[in-house]
């Protein structure tokens, strides 16, 4: 019988087996994940579940006997040390050598670590994972001091969560404004004052130098010679694409796996989705950062989920070209937030709304006229227009985008 | 257990049971439904988890919640008993539900 390795457990993974089965697989289908749990929903560690509305059950993927029930198995808690493309086997970190027909990389990324003195003390904690928020949960109380470095969304939505628990936060950002990397000024202003009027305080302009403590954290020290006290610290400064496996047995990896639009690796039986992967997306401009070529690497659920589709369709034999417009979601207290498209490379903000007063508004991003992308907050409605406007290629007069007066809607005609 | 029925767009059926206080969307994400995307994991996000239910149970299931409306006017081919089933919380009520899934969740 012919076998599928999928190596993670993370949400490609979770969409790759079932589509496999979906698309007609009738071989055997192994999940090895290097956590001990089977796939669950990263989003919510930083929101839902780190707040205390969500049990660990609740996040689940699915249940394990959903995946039982169309003969998916699992080995967690197991790290693969080696791929032998060349004989189409991988090797475990327990030595045990595991042979495959195809092969399916969702090893996602890992949280980017702060090379800093006293970063190893007890109480400094990264967020990536179930069990890194399971750790914070046991040093949490209210009017604990919480020192978060890092203000993107990880660290904005870990701000939100913990300071409605009634702990002290502080969020301390490197760059001059938060959201540095994703959004534009008024989007990072925005964003800085509703997390003043909720109480926590917003230090930009702020490097760490190191973090004092002896066996525990004590504080966080600034470059700047400020100090904070910290009973806990939360590191949320980025992430780093897990590609040694792949690069390591010789594939190409650049910023990622580096995969086709039928996300094959450049070996011919080896794929890769989610997290991991530098893939190409015909839909989006020439802009993307520092490329020329429409690549890029996303950190993105629905990317995840809708690549490992295509893997899918590729192991089938059948061809489901990726090309999505990216979008993403972050919840912060009550502000939805919703984005429809990268705004890399805008020459242009609009603003719908009043994002100076209010906690509802659209900042419409646009090059050469063009609309990229929308960051919507709590105006659900401009972002499923927003997508479809991507999708379908439509362009809006600028003057209709900013005035609230016409329903949204309408730009569709 | 309640049993929830959906019936997809090319009109395979599927009959299953979904735990109580569970919802209509993980029902459909447990076991494997296709019709049913579920992008944002149930966070009323996405408006990928856009369901019909059937007219004769519409008043047991209730009316959607504000953003879920607008989320709905949104969603492909939205019908008077549309709801995002992410929405919908299974009790025993709601044993023997019937839910029809868009063509498209996009």
């Amino acid at each position: 019988m012919q076998k599928v390795i999928i190596i993670g457990a993370g949400h490609a993974a979770a969409q790759l087996a079932p589509s496999l089965r979906k698309q007609g697989w009738e071989g055997e289908i192994l999940i090895i994940g290097e956590e001990a749990y089977i796939p669950y929903q990263r989003p919510p560690l930083s929101k839902a579940f780190m707040a205390g509305d969500k049990t660990e059950a609740e996040i689940l993927i699915r249940p394990l006997l959903a995946y039982k029930q169309h003969d998916i198995n699992f080995m967690l808690n197991e790290k693969v040390a080696k791929l032998n493309p060349v004989n189409n086997t991988l090797t475990l970190s327990n030595g045990k050598e595991l042979s495959y027909d195809q092969l399916a990389l969702c090893t996602g990324a890992r949280a980017r670590k702060i090379p800093l003195p006293g970063s190893e003390l007890a109480g400094v904690f990264y967020l990536r994972t179930l069990d890194d928020v399971k750790a914070i949960q046991q040093r949490l109380d209210a009017g604990a001091n919480a020192v978060i470095v890092g203000g993107g969304y990880i660290g904005l939505e870990t701000a939100a969560a913990l300071n409605k628990m009634g702990v002290n936060v502080t969020v301390l950002e490197v760059q001059d404004r938060v959201l540095a990397r994703v959004t534009a000024p008024e989007v990072s202003e925005f964003y800085q004052r509703v997390h003043t009027e909720e109480g926590v305080d917003i230090q930009t302009n702020t490097a760490v130098s190191h973090i004092e403590g002896d066996v525990q954290v004590k504080a966080v020290s600034c470059k700047n010679g400020e100090r904070f006290d910290a009973d806990l610290v939360i590191v949320g400064i980025g992430v780093v694409p897990n590609v040694e496996l792949a690069e390591e047995a010789g594939l190409a990896v650049d910023n990622g796996i580096v995969v086709d639009e039928f996300a094959r690796t450049s070996v011919s039986n080896i794929f890769a989705a989610g997290d991991c992967t530098n893939h190409p997306n015909a839909l989006l401009s020439g802009s993307l950062r520092n490329q020329s070529n429409n690549r890029l690497r996303l950190e993105s659920v629905p990317n995840a989920m809708e690549q490992a589709k295509t893997v899918a369709a590729s192991i089938c034999g059948q061809s489901l070209p990726y090309a999505s417009y990216p979008w993403f979601w972050s919840d912060q207290y009550d502000l939805k937030l919703q984005i429809a498209g990268l705004s890399q490379g805008f020459d242009q903000v609009l603003i719908r709304g009043d994002h100076k007063h209010s906690r509802s508004f659209v900042a419409w991003y646009l090059k050469g006229g063009r609309l990229l992308a929308a960051d919507c907050i709590n105006r659900p409605k401009e972002f499923l227009v927003a997508k479809q406007l991507l999708s379908r290629g439509i362009t809006v007069d600028p003057i209709k985008l900013v005035d609230e007066s016409i329903d949204p809607k309408t730009f569709l005609q | 257990m309640p049993m929830i029925h959906y019936i997809e767009a090319d009109g395979a059926e599927y009959e299953v049971d979904v735990a109580v206080g569970s919802t209509v969307m993980q029902g459909a994400v447990d076991n494997m439904i296709d019709g049913i995307l579920a992008e944002c994991g149930g966070s009323c996000s996405c408006a990928t988890c856009h369901c019909y239910v059937d007219k004769a149970w519409f008043s047991k299931v209730g009316e959607a919640g504000s953003t879920e409306k607008t989320m709905l006017e949104m969603a492909m081919d939205p019908q008077p008993t549309s709801r995002l089933s992410c929405q919908i919380e299974v009790t025993e009520e709601l044993d023997g539900l019937v839910v029809r899934l868009p063509e498209s969740q996009y």
